[in-house]
């Protein structure tokens, strides 16, 4: 029998070292928040260029009491999971083509690298000249913004695959598209998973930059009416809200699978 | 006295009782001519001079060397994985064009998949096959069953110990029941205990399906314990020197006198050959 048995320890409950670095960024924000009401409250700017903490909980509850923010951040998802899922798709498949045939990534794969270059949010003049100030155009830069990131993660993951693990595949009878399936892309996937994310990141900024322009409800153009209003309350508001959409999408769908990965993979 | 199933086999520690019919067993192989030549830095180096040898089936073969005398790329070409420069492989009278089940190689990392579990990394070869779910978490249970890690199916390659990755390994090349295991040094990071009790563990298999095997190893007392002849390899240009057959009653044990004594011949042989011998261990 062996004996050689390794087993993941695991910590459960509240011990008191998890529970410090949590108090320390509980008072952190107290602070922060107390400095920041101060400031407001000394009155160096009127209220509705920098109004305090208050004002713009209340503004934001308003906001989702009235339904505008709730209908803007479901604007802006549905654009995002639109362009995100384009993306997804182009991506896989042409970093997957990138990575495995040379001559693809000797052309192909150097414009690629130099369009990653490009700010995404550079495309939105030409997506609106070609497509006007139309959805299209939005899902346009949302798709360009993480398509180049998608591509070189998985392009890095696959090329960077084990010669040992294809190896072992062959000589245990793989051959053809299962090799790709079953080796290559599971081999890849830490690989593909930061391209992923980084991708997504993009994604979302590009979004909030194209909606600053359209006149259509959503959080970017909640921002920009916050502004045409000389609304600061709104317009702090508002970016409460994008960071509240921004870290749950990645807690709630990239950390963990991030964390699964690392584990599974015994990376971390 | 354990008792485990092989197959159509029951093999007890002791020894082996045939329950029905009697194994498939290995098949027997030629190597012809096989050389390999390759192109570094505008030098051609010649990797391996050209080997002739012929296996029958079921034997045992070691073949001992240092580092960098050939071996490995040796068991690449009878695997079908690595092409020869000129030279034919026939398996069982077949010419080898390339990989095939009938013969699988084994890997001194174990090369187990990081994202499958135990069960699902024995399972890879069936399925390869396309053999149905239920047939193929059968047969790798009895090999999980035959490598001891009963109970370890659910557990991932970074939560094994070497030694029972390389258990992991074994049963997901015989799971296959391949006529020729093609062994790159499988014990070759192992602590001292782990490898004595694989080589047991692999002698016992081998014993009770008589496949075909070839070992490589830069290990002299590994080599004369498991094979049935010991073939040693020297460097530069890779070929080999010189066979010994063992005779030795089996099981062996490495405390055995007789088995020194034929190691302290080999490493002779070894040193004689070429200065590189340093890179052979005596333990």
């Amino acid at each position: 029998m062996p004996n050689e048995t390794r087993t993941p320890s695991r910590q459960f409950g509240i011990s008191r070292e998890s529970l410090t670095p949590w108090l320390r960024r509980l008072a952190f924000y107290l602070v922060l928040l107390a400095l920041w009401e101060g400031v407001a409250r000394a009155g160096f700017w009127p209220e509705y260029l920098f109004p305090g903490p208050f004002t713009v909980l209340e503004t934001l509850i308003r906001g989702l009491r009235k339904g505008t923010f709730v209908t803007a951040t479901l604007v802006s998802l549905r654009r995002l999971a639109i362009g995100y899922g384009i993306s997804l798709v182009l991506g896989l498949t042409l970093g997957l083509l990138i990575g495995r045939i040379k001559a693809l990534n000797e052309t192909l794969g150097s414009l690629v690298l130099g369009l990653q270059a490009l700010p995404s949010v550079c495309w939105l003049p030409l997506a609106i000249l070609w497509f006007g100030l139309s959805e299209r155009a939005i899902i346009f830069v949302v798709v360009l913004g993480a398509l180049f990131s998608i591509i070189l993660g998985v392009e890095a993951g696959v090329k960077n695959t084990p010669p040992l693990y294809l190896k072992a595949a062959h000589t245990l009878g793989a051959h053809g598209i299962a090799i790709y399936t079953q080796v290559v892309l599971p081999a890849a996937l830490p690989a593909i998973l930061s391209g992923l994310k980084q991708g997504w990141s993009f994604a979302w900024r590009s979004l909030m930059a194209g909606e600053l322009l359209y006149f259509t409800l959503s959080l970017g153009n909640l921002l920009q009416t916050g502004r045409d209003l000389n609304d600061a309350a709104q317009v702090m508001a508002v970016m409460v809200m994008i960071i509240i959409v921004g870290v749950s999408l990645d807690q709630s769908i990239f950390a963990p699978l991030e964390r699964r990965v690392r584990e599974r993979w015994g990376l971390g | 006295m354990t008792e485990r199933m092989v197959g159509e086999v029951q093999i007890t520690r002791a020894g082996i009782t045939i329950q029905s019919e009697p194994p498939p067993g290995g098949i027997p192989l030629r190597i012809a001519g096989i050389h390999k030549t390759f192109v570094s830095r505008g030098r051609t180096v010649e990797a391996l001079h050209p080997v002739d040898l012929d296996v029958h089936a079921g034997e045992f073969i070691c073949l001992l060397g240092p580092s960098g005398c050939g071996k490995s790329t040796l068991l690449s070409i009878i695997a079908g994985l690595d092409s020869a420069s000129g030279g034919t492989v026939w398996a069982n009278g077949c010419e080898v064009r390339g990989p095939g089940t009938d013969r699988v190689l084994l890997f001194q990392e174990a090369a187990l998949f990081p994202w499958l579990d135990v069960q699902r990394n024995v399972e890879f070869g069936l399925r390869q096959a396309g053999i149905g779910a239920k047939e193929r978490a059968e047969i790798a249970q009895r090999f999980i069953n035959l490598v001891h890690l009963t109970g370890f199916e659910r557990s991932y390659t970074h939560q094994l110990s070497g030694g029972m990755r390389q258990r992991v390994a074994l049963a997901r090349a015989l799971a296959l029941d391949p006529a020729v295991l093609l062994m790159d040094e499988p014990f070759g990071a192992l602590d001292a205990l782990t490898r004595d009790r694989l080589q047991i563990e692999l002698e016992t298999i081998w014993a009770a399906t008589r496949k075909t095997i070839l070992f490589v190893t830069h290990n002299v007392r590994e080599a004369i314990a498991l094979g049935d002849r010991v073939l040693v390899f020297a460097p530069r240009p890779g070929r080999i020197i010189r066979e010994f057959r063992i005779n030795l009653p089996r099981p062996r044990r490495l405390e055995d006198h007789a088995l020194v004594d034929q190691a302290a011949t080999i490493l002779k042989v070894l040193h004689e050959s070429d200065d590189t011998a340093g890179g052979v261990n005596a333990q």
